[in-house]
């Protein structure tokens, strides 16, 4: 469960980008959120992930307290989160295979634990065949799946993806949401910031809109309602 | 989700981090080089430095040692005098020892440390010039000044010699040769310190990516840390080869050939062995601590978020 009170950011530059925010989401909820860009839809999501502290508030994920949580306790929240973004930060000298083996290298995972668990989030996103390729070789929805495979290859209860679809063309961004929603039915919860009113539109979840740092909008099944 | 053993490091993880350290090192081709290069004349610098002052050192700490305050008794003194005086002496605070040397004794050996030529003065075996002598051994070098005085204000003193000019020169030049050394050897290992720090920091740069992935999977910084800790520390191991055999094999020649044809007799060098193992454990060392403190102080700044 995510749980934000009264959550207030201001950046050091003096720009204020969440401004009272209240939010709680249930385990395994599928959840966008949707907002004009700088109104705090990325401010939101780096608090999650403890990317970002807030200048006041408090926020839960299940039973850490992130404000009272210790610098050197990140790395345990990190490991129960996934993150994927527009961009893929996939390493380009390093194969299909082993970026997503890097996520659990670096958390010390065992070896033979590593390698049939990278094989079996391949086959999730469906790039078993493209083990062996390099990121260059691949195309942008390919590339995303990776990003995504290297995100859940540690079982994290909180997927938070940051425009996923972004940079991809209609056909494959239907690729992408259909994993996503996969994804989200093994109880995993998922974040999905996004500008994309197709999806929204279509694929009906839960919509939380942020408007100038505060929630203008939460409905169950909503719909985008921006005009682009 | 293994959240146990997050602080404690695996076995197959060390190999891991030398791994990529190693990696690092070739990666960065000329930077690499150019810290090394850069380490190898700190160490060398102050490899020599450290040779020249141990050696000094010894040298001054064995001349201070034969330091003795010679009292030259009034000769005419008569026996229980000389022997109230020498109580006397003894009562002073920092006299470790007091010997008596009757003045037959003292021109015996001024004979003898003339040799031939001492031949002359046995003229003077009939009618002695020299004073009857209290030597004493002061219970350390640098009191041997305020014994003196103490001992001149004391009755049938004639005169008190400690050799006051060479003892304060060998002081004095003994004080400013280890400070101007210590000031360079410090300046000298920052240098070091600063240039390797660079290195490793255009490493970070390069892998700044990869670094940003491994927090965002949930890495420790420990982890992270790492592979830039052995880096710094094969940057300093691999400048430090060179001041090591420069050194020792400089130090072999000085010691067992250029011995033999210098007069050296008044230095006594520190001998070859132990004291090259000693230089070298300490050059290394030295390289080791430039190259750990450079990469953590570059990684330090950038792990901050």
């Amino acid at each position: 469960m995510i749980e934000m009170q009264g959550v207030y950011k201001t950046y050091p530059n003096g720009v204020t980008a969440l401004n009272g925010l209240d939010v709680r989401i249930q385990q395994g909820e599928f959840v966008y959120v949707v907002g004009p860009s700088g109104a705090g839809k990325s401010t939101f999501t780096k608090l999650i992930f403890r990317e970002e502290k807030p200048s006041k508030g408090s926020i839960h994920i299940n039973d850490l307290d992130l404000a009272a949580m210790k610098e050197r306790r990140i790395p345990k929240l990190r490991r129960n989160i996934g993150v994927v973004y527009q961009d893929f930060r996939l390493l380009p000298r390093l194969t299909v295979y082993e970026n997503v083996a890097f996520a659990l290298e670096v958390i010390e995972e065992r070896p033979a634990e590593i390698k049939t668990r990278v094989m079996d989030v391949l086959e999730q996103v469906r790039l078993k065949n493209k083990a062996r390729f390099i990121p260059d070789e691949l195309s942008g929805g390919e590339q995303q799946r990776v990003s995504i495979a290297r995100a859940i290859a540690n079982r994290p209860r909180i997927l938070i993806a940051d425009e996923p679809t972004g940079n991809l063309d209609p056909e494959t961004s239907w690729e992408i949401m259909h994993i996503l929603e996969e994804i989200n039915q093994t109880g995993t919860t998922i974040l999905m910031a996004t500008h994309n009113r197709e999806v929204v539109n279509r694929v009906r979840k839960r919509v939380i809109a942020i408007e100038d740092g505060v929630i203008v909008r939460d409905e169950r099944r909503g719909d985008y309602g921006y005009e682009d | 989700m293994s959240v146990g053993g997050i602080t404690a490091m695996k076995i197959r993880t060390i190999g891991r981090h030398l791994r990529e350290g190693r990696k690092s090192v070739f990666r960065n081709g000329w930077m690499t080089v150019s810290a090394i290069g850069a380490t190898t004349t700190t160490l060398l610098l102050v490899g020599v430095f450290l040779a020249v002052m141990l050696n000094l050192n010894q040298f001054a700490n064995s001349i201070e040692n034969d330091i003795e305050v010679r009292v030259f008794i009034e000769r005419t003194a008569d026996e229980s005098q000389v022997e109230q005086l020498g109580e006397d002496i003894e009562a002073i605070n920092e006299v470790a020892s007091v010997e008596y040397s009757s003045k037959d004794e003292e021109l015996e050996g001024l004979v003898d440390s003339l040799g031939d030529e001492g031949k002359a003065f046995e003229l003077f075996d009939q009618t002695n010039p020299l004073n009857d002598v209290f030597v004493i051994d002061p219970s350390s070098p640098s009191a041997a000044d305020s014994i003196a005085s103490d001992v001149r204000e004391l009755e049938f003193v004639d005169e008190v010699d400690y050799g006051e000019e060479v003892v304060q020169r060998i002081f004095t030049f003994n004080e400013y040769a280890r400070t101007i050394g210590l000031v360079l050897i410090i300046g000298l290992i920052f240098t070091a310190i600063f240039l390797i720090s660079n290195t490793v920091r255009i490493t970070i740069v390069a892998r700044r990516k990869e670094i940003g992935i491994m927090k965002l999977v949930g890495a420790t910084n420990a982890f992270i840390r790492w592979p830039f800790f052995i880096e710094g520390m094969l940057l300093g191991l691999l400048g430090s080869i060179i001041p090591v055999a420069a050194v020792t094999g400089g130090y072999y020649y000085l010691y067992y050939h250029l011995r033999d044809s210098i007069n050296f007799d008044f230095v006594q060098l520190l001998p070859f062995n132990p004291f090259i193992w000693q230089l070298s454990g300490l050059i290394l060392a030295i390289g080791v601590f430039i190259g750990i403190w450079g990469s953590v102080m570059s990684v330090r700044k950038f792990l901050k978020v």
